[in-house]
């Protein structure tokens, strides 16, 4: 990396990549701005050719002040020096000159007014945010452009605009196409999806509010503040976004729930006690089949075959896809279980690309009890059962959970599940061992939810399309389904 | 004129000086030779000769889904990041031997390591480490938990590592392992 020079640089760079890392792309439903860290602090984001940043905004006096050195610190090389009523200042080849109090300055041998106080606390020099759009420029030598009133300032770069495209087909979609990659924070309400640009120099898309001619997907408007930008879509059904091309096209879309039961009346297949028990909607008759059975209409489980169309998953063989094995795999499940008493949905029933977040928002919308995900792989032997790599939580959180821990409060029970599955298969002398795994979309599911990961058995890779090898390990998970059911109905 | 004496004086001691030097040359060479046979009884051996040290590393173990703590002699470095440079490496050249019992392509390698305080690490692997990794949820899993532990247990301080691929953010690994957030050290430990 010739770019770095300096161990400052370095440090810089590093940290700019870790904070880049540490966006979070949050789908969470109700998360509401107030319930965002920070929502209430004032900040200002600077966006340049050579950094991005947000800085604080600090009240002094009844007037908005933001930290001198933090401001030019990530555009150019800066030396102060302060004896706490003056303050020197070098920005590259330009001297300034502040003195603690006064509204005037000396910057590059010229008179500048601030229109307020500069101030000095702990050596820092303060200046107004009012002061910003004139300030920078005598230090910068280009104009800028400050947005006071969002708190924005583009410094040399033009900022990106999107464009919107609407894809009137069924379900609709609306593709939002950025000139440049976005990471913006989503989260769900209903009704609307909301896109917070904290990072990108995202700009107005010509207009503030931008109506559809479509029922579902309605209107789109604008609006910037306190350093962000933020687009928001409005349907009268659930919506959902993807990235995609790069992170530079956003892709909105309404909710398919695959197999969309209704919780009172599922299609559920008698099976053993259960099975003089065929009157469907007819939860009386249900109740009479004893205790166990209560629940049975009740629970839904999101049987998700991992990976998808374009997306093939492990190459377990140079013919053989990890998405086929694992589709077969789950549609095997699929009977298993509803042999047993429970309506499936099956997250994708077809070769088709799927993206994880569009899968965990299927198995969140479908109010699931339980999400049980499916992989297939060439080498080991037997089953390996995964829980989502979190830290467990208390279940009382507060509203606001990130869409990467939403699996969280549910992950004891998920843990309970996965220990179910092992004893089941070692019934059944299926080698298998319980881990956790950092596996989306795991983690983004508010249900109990677990990854079974097939591996061959005694007759290698021809069993990972055995039916009857995958019949033994599908039985298992339904059998531990069942000693579980009952608490799943708890869900926090 | 120069004197005669004093020219083959000067003439005397240029040939000591390059004798000297042939022979200290030599007595490295024995000394390195009488180093090499020990070095290769070492679990890992090291890179460069000089002053090294013990080390333990978290070797996975494909066929237990395991880490394994392994002892490796790394050399000494100046600072903590080559430090956990020369770590990383150590790890990766048990991987790529022959027979290894977690293989990894032998164009994998550590581009660099960040270490930003206060306790993150950034770990930034070459493209072939990714894009000829295995694809599996164990293998993926192994390879993270054993990068991040060796670093943590040996580094001091750190928490929380993130994994770029040639300076980029990645989805996973091969196609599993989430790579798109930071690892909490505490969390990992916790799951082996
Ligand atoms: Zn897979």
């Amino acid at each position: 990396m010739p770019s770095i020079t300096t161990p400052t640089t370095l440090t810089k760079k590093a940290l700019a990549i870790l904070l880049a890392t540490l966006m979070l792309l949050s789908v969470a439903p109700s998360a509401l701005p107030s319930a965002l860290p920070f929502a209430d602090d004032k900040h200002v984001s600077v966006y340049s050719p050579v950094a991005t940043y947000t800085l604080p905004v600090l009240d002094r006096a009844g007037r908005e002040y933001v930290g001198l050195l933090e401001l030019l610190e990530p555009l150019g090389r800066v030396s102060t020096q302060s004896d706490g009523r003056r303050l020197r200042l070098r920005y590259d080849t330009v001297d300034a000159d502040f003195v603690a109090g006064k509204t005037r300055a000396k910057i590059h041998g010229r008179d500048f007014d601030f229109g307020a106080p500069f101030l000095i606390e702990n050596s820092r020099g303060l200046v107004p945010l009012s002061s910003l759009g004139a300030l920078l420029p005598l230090f910068l030598g280009t104009p800028v452009n400050f947005r006071e009133s969002a708190r924005r300032l583009f410094i040399g770069i033009a900022g990106i605009q999107p464009s919107f495209r609407l894809d009137a087909g069924n379900p609709p979609r609306l593709l939002l196409n950025f000139s440049a990659p976005v990471n913006p924070t989503i989260s769900t309400e209903p009704g609307q999806l909301r896109m917070v640009f904290k990072r990108d120099p995202v700009v107005s898309p010509g207009s503030q509010s931008i109506s559809f001619d479509n029922k579902v997907i309605t209107h789109a408007s604008y609006s910037e503040d306190n350093g962000n930008a933020e687009l928001d879509v409005t349907a009268n059904q659930p919506l959902m976004a993807s990235f995609s091309n790069d992170r530079r096209t956003i892709v909105i879309s309404a909710v398919m729930v695959p197999v969309q039961q209704t919780p009172a009346a599922p299609s559920v297949v008698g099976t053993g006690a259960g099975s003089q028990n065929p009157a469907q909607a007819r939860p009386a008759a249900n109740s009479a089949a004893g205790n166990n059975n209560n629940n049975v209409h009740r629970v839904l489980v999101a049987v998700d075959p991992a990976h998808g169309g374009e997306e093939r998953g492990a190459a377990l063989t140079d013919t053989l896809a990890e998405k086929d094995v694992t589709l077969g795999f789950a549609r095997l499940l699929r009977h298993e279980l509803e042999i047993r008493g429970f309506a499936v949905a099956l997250l994708r029933d077809s070769d088709a690309t799927s993206t994880l977040d569009q899968r965990a928002a299927a198995a969140n919308v479908s109010r699931a009890g339980i999400y049980i995900s499916l992989h297939a792989v060439s080498q080991g032997s037997g089953a390996q059962v995964y829980t989502a790599l979190l830290p467990v939580e208390g279940t009382s959180n507060g509203v606001f959970r990130t869409w990467n821990a939403a699996q969280a409060p549910a992950l004891p029970l998920s843990r309970i599940v996965s220990a179910a599955i092992v004893a089941e298969m070692q019934k059944r002398e299926f080698p298998v061992r319980a881990s956790s795994a950092s596996l989306r979309p795991l983690n983004n599911v508010f249900m109990p939810a677990v990854a079974v990961e097939l591996a061959p058995g005694t007759e290698g890779i021809a069993d990972l399309t055995s039916p009857n090898y995958q019949q033994r390990a599908a039985s298992a998970i339904a059998d531990a389904v069942v000693s579980v059911r009952d608490q799943l109905g708890v869900q926090p | 004129m120069i004197p005669r004496h004093l020219l083959i004086g000067v003439a005397a001691l240029l040939v000591l000086v390059v004798a000297m030097g042939i022979y200290l040359r030599q007595m490295r060479r024995q000394a390195k030779e009488l180093e090499s046979p020990a070095a290769s009884a070492l679990p890992v051996a090291p890179p460069a000769s000089g002053p090294t040290e013990t080390v333990t590393l978290y070797v996975a173990d494909d066929a237990a889904g395991v880490l394994r703590p392994r002892s490796a002699q790394i050399p000494l470095p100046g600072g903590r990041q080559q430090r956990a440079e020369e770590l990383l490496r150590a790890l990766l050249r048990i991987y790529q031997q022959p027979g290894a019992p977690h293989p990894l392509p032998p164009a994998a390698d550590i581009r660099a390591i960040y270490l930003v305080d206060p306790g993150a690490a950034v770990i930034d692997l070459n493209a072939a480490f990714a894009d000829q990794h295995r694809s599996g949820i164990l293998s993926e899993q192994l390879t993270v938990n054993s990068l991040v532990e060796t670093l943590a247990l040996n580094v001091p301080g750190i928490q929380r590592v993130n994994i770029l691929v040639e300076g980029q953010t990645r989805d996973t690994l091969a196609g599993h392992a989430d790579l798109s957030d930071s690892f909490d050290v505490t969390t990992i430990e916790g799951s082996q």
